[in-house]
């Protein structure tokens, strides 16, 4: 086992939404509490519903935003406002929309070099203009596309060069926000296997959130769980997949199509109110909506156990 | 008779570069309580078409097609007065863009009601109860509070819940959902499938479902059929397509799927669809596939026959001796 390259402790995040006139000032609890960590080489996959905290897990740990709580180690140095100048090239992020990320008014070469103009305005254009070249044969484009504008590629080739301009400060942990999602399956596959060439070339540590869980399955080694901003379970993704301990783990698994006509398997229904992260009911914060739900869910709220496959739930399986 | 009927339908679009062909030569045939499913890559002409037999196209476009009937209707003749009858009540759609549906003025219990109103003529405490019903079928938490929202004060995802409830308002003959659960987590996707389900073996309501995801053809569609740049290159019942595809591109389509990865590596597809400028002479998918020959540079293939799925292609594939024969 080598050393992680990302220790992350406890962290919390809360936004405050604006009550109207006469309203109240609610806050948003986005993350709570989530703590793992990330070694060289090797994909921890973040899942879970629409709103459960992922992209604001995303935001703090390539620090666009501050955790309210909690701390995180990249690299060996404690991440906070004094470490923020030397850790911005340790770790990048890719967004989920291949079209929204780039400047349309920028060509392509530009776009790769603008990291390095920031945060290395000391390098000669020269080897700016190298580099970007280089980065366009590592992330599967031409030379020739080194003069072109983001409208003039297609979607696969954008998100390319997306994942080109996150690797140009050369970082150590690659946050993936959803980078396949709006993609068509034949450009979904470029796309995936130019991350595993690249991490296998680089030793990237990547980050990966997705809501698609053959996706996850396919190229993650670990898997979290979120559910209402919380870790809910927490295992090497073999493990995940063989065996759910957490229900809510497991109603995600069953609600997931597969494609494969021939499988018939049962669904679990989850009835009961939707979650708000506004209003994050005491106790297991699933128990509104889970069918093994006793008293003391309601009342006494889960830890995530001990050990290599781990869960938040009072009556784990 | 069958429900829908579309012979040989095309859509060209004027544009200021030239004029190009969206949708072309698209045939499908419905009976009540089939649920077919259109797969294919990003632009190939899938919600097009199926604007085009709905009247929703813009003026630019230019609409051919052999036959296009449904549930005894013309649809090449009918006025537009007829049509506005039969669009939104028996044949309705839930769009690829549910923000750009939805009348951002009107609260939607009003915009659900007013389609009560319009086709089915219901009075008040009718419409009212029916919405309720609906938002609740289709899984919005606190459907009669919700009915006095704004689409803008609802998430992406309710919005398109509403659009779903919208579409099934009426109980349609046929109802086409464009990527209708792309905005949905996994848990509320499972149960808008089942009530689509449930209505089509109710109310023997014929389903189209237009989807770029493979788990949701495989677990929801008895048809499906594959687009690629404007064509139908192969059509087959679900589980046969799965094990036995006969076109190179679905195919190719199929292996890229992440859960039949056997190597850290996926197969992919090389190369783009082709656009505007540069269609090929022959098969449109000849650029990247993996066993075209000179033939299917210069030829269009024809269309196979229903043993090899209407397969598009000189060289059919997973051909058994008899299907040849
Ligand atoms: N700036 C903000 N102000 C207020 N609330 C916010 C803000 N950013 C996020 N939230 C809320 O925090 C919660 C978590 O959001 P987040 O974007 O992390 O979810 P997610 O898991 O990425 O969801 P998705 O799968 O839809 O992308 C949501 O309820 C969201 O509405
Ligand atoms: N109003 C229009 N004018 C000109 N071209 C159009 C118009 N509407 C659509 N097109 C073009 O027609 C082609 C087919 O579009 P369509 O929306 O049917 O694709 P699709 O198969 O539904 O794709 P997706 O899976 O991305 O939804 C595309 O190339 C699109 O750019
Ligand atoms: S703690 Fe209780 S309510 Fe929460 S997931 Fe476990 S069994 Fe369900
Ligand atoms: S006709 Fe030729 S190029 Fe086209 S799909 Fe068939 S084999 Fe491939
Ligand atoms: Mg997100
Ligand atoms: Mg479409």
């Amino acid at each position: 086992m080598s050393e992680p390259v990302l220790v992350a402790e406890n962290l919390t995040q809360e936004y405050v939404l604006k009550g109207g006139l006469f309203g109240q000032d609610r806050i948003v609890r986005a993350l709570t509490g989530a703590s793992f960590a990330l070694e060289p080489g090797k994909t921890l996959a973040v899942v879970g519903e629409s709103g459960c905290g992922k992209s604001t897990l995303a935001r703090v740990i390539t620090m666009i935003e501050e955790p309210v709580a909690g701390s995180f180690v990249l690299d060996g140095t404690p991440a906070g406002p004094d470490t923020l100048a030397a850790l911005r090239t340790t770790v990048q992020i890719v967004f989920q929309d291949p079209f929204g990320s780039l400047n349309p008014r920028q060509r392509c070469g530009q776009i790769l070099e603008e990291p390095l103009i920031i945060n290395a305005p000391e390098m000669p254009a020269a080897e700016r203009t190298r580099r970007a070249r280089e980065m366009l044969t590592l992330v599967g484009l031409r030379p020739e596309h080194y003069d072109r504008y983001p409208h003039m590629f297609s979607g696969g080739q954008r998100q390319r060069i997306a994942v080109g301009r996150a690797l140009m400060l050369e970082p150590k942990v690659l946050v993936l926000d959803e980078p396949v999602s709006a993609l068509d399956l034949s450009i979904q596959s470029q796309i995936l296997n130019l991350l595993v060439d690249l991490q296998e070339r680089l030793g990237l540590a990547y980050l990966f959130i997705s809501h698609d869980l053959s996706v996850v399955k396919h190229i993650a080694d670990d898997v979290i769980v979120m559910y209402l901003g919380r870790p809910v379970e927490i295992a090497p993704k073999a493990d995940l997949f063989d065996h759910q301990r957490h229900p809510y783990t497991k109603a995600l698994l069953s609600a997931t199509p597969m494609a494969d006509p021939t499988l018939r398997k049962q669904r679990i229904k989850l009835v009961g109110e939707l979650p708000s992260p506004v209003n994050i009911p005491d106790g297991c914060p699933f128990a509104p909506r889970c069918w093994k739900a006793e008293a003391r869910c309601r009342t006494e709220r889960p830890e995530l156990d001990q050990g290599t496959h781990r869960a938040a739930c009072h009556f784990p399986e | 008779m069958s429900l829908l009927e579309v012979r040989n339908l095309s859509v060209d679009f004027a544009t200021t570069s030239g004029s190009f062909r969206a949708v072309d030569g698209f045939d499908l045939t419905l009976n009540p309580g089939d649920i077919t499913a259109i797969v294919g890559e990003s632009g190939s002409g899938k919600s097009v078409a199926f604007l085009a037999m709905m009247g929703l196209l813009p003026w630019t476009a230019t609409i051919t097609s052999d036959a296009m009937t449904f549930d005894g209707h013309d649809l090449r003749a009918i006025s537009p007065r007829e049509r506005r009858k039969i669009v939104g009540k028996d044949m309705s759609m839930i769009f690829q863009e549910p923000m750009t549906s939805l009348n951002p003025c009107y609260t939607v219990g009003f915009q659900i009601k007013e389609a009560l109103r319009i086709h089915l003529g219901m009075d008040r405490k009718a419409r009212h109860a029916r919405a309720v019903e609906l938002f609740e079928q289709v899984g919005i938490p606190a459907a009669e509070t919700r009915l006095s929202a704004f689409p803008h004060q609802m998430s992406g995802g309710m919005n398109q819940r509403v659009m779903i409830a919208m579409a099934i308002a009426c109980k349609p003959k046929m109802l086409i959902a464009d990527e209708p659960t792309t905005a949905l987590d996994v848990t509320i996707q499972a149960q808008i499938l089942e009530l689509l389900k449930s209505l089509q073996e109710e109310t023997g309501m014929a389903l189209v479902l237009i989807t770029h995801d493979m788990g949701v053809v495989a677990e929801t569609a008895q048809q499906v059929s594959v687009q690629y740049a404007g064509q139908k290159c192969e059509q087959q019942e679900v589980t046969a397509l799965f094990s036995r595809p006969h076109h190179p591109y679905t195919a190719a389509l199929l292996a890229a799927l992440p859960e039949r990865a056997t190597t850290k590596h996926l197969p992919t597809i090389p190369g783009v669809v082709p656009g505007q400028f540069d269609r090929p002479k022959g098969c449109l998918f000849s650029p990247r596939c993996s066993i075209a020959t000179d033939l299917c540079g210069t030829t269009p293939p024809p269309v196979g026959g229903p043993e090899i799925g209407f397969a598009r292609c000189h060289f059919p594939i997973n051909v058994t001796a008899e299907q040849s024969a």
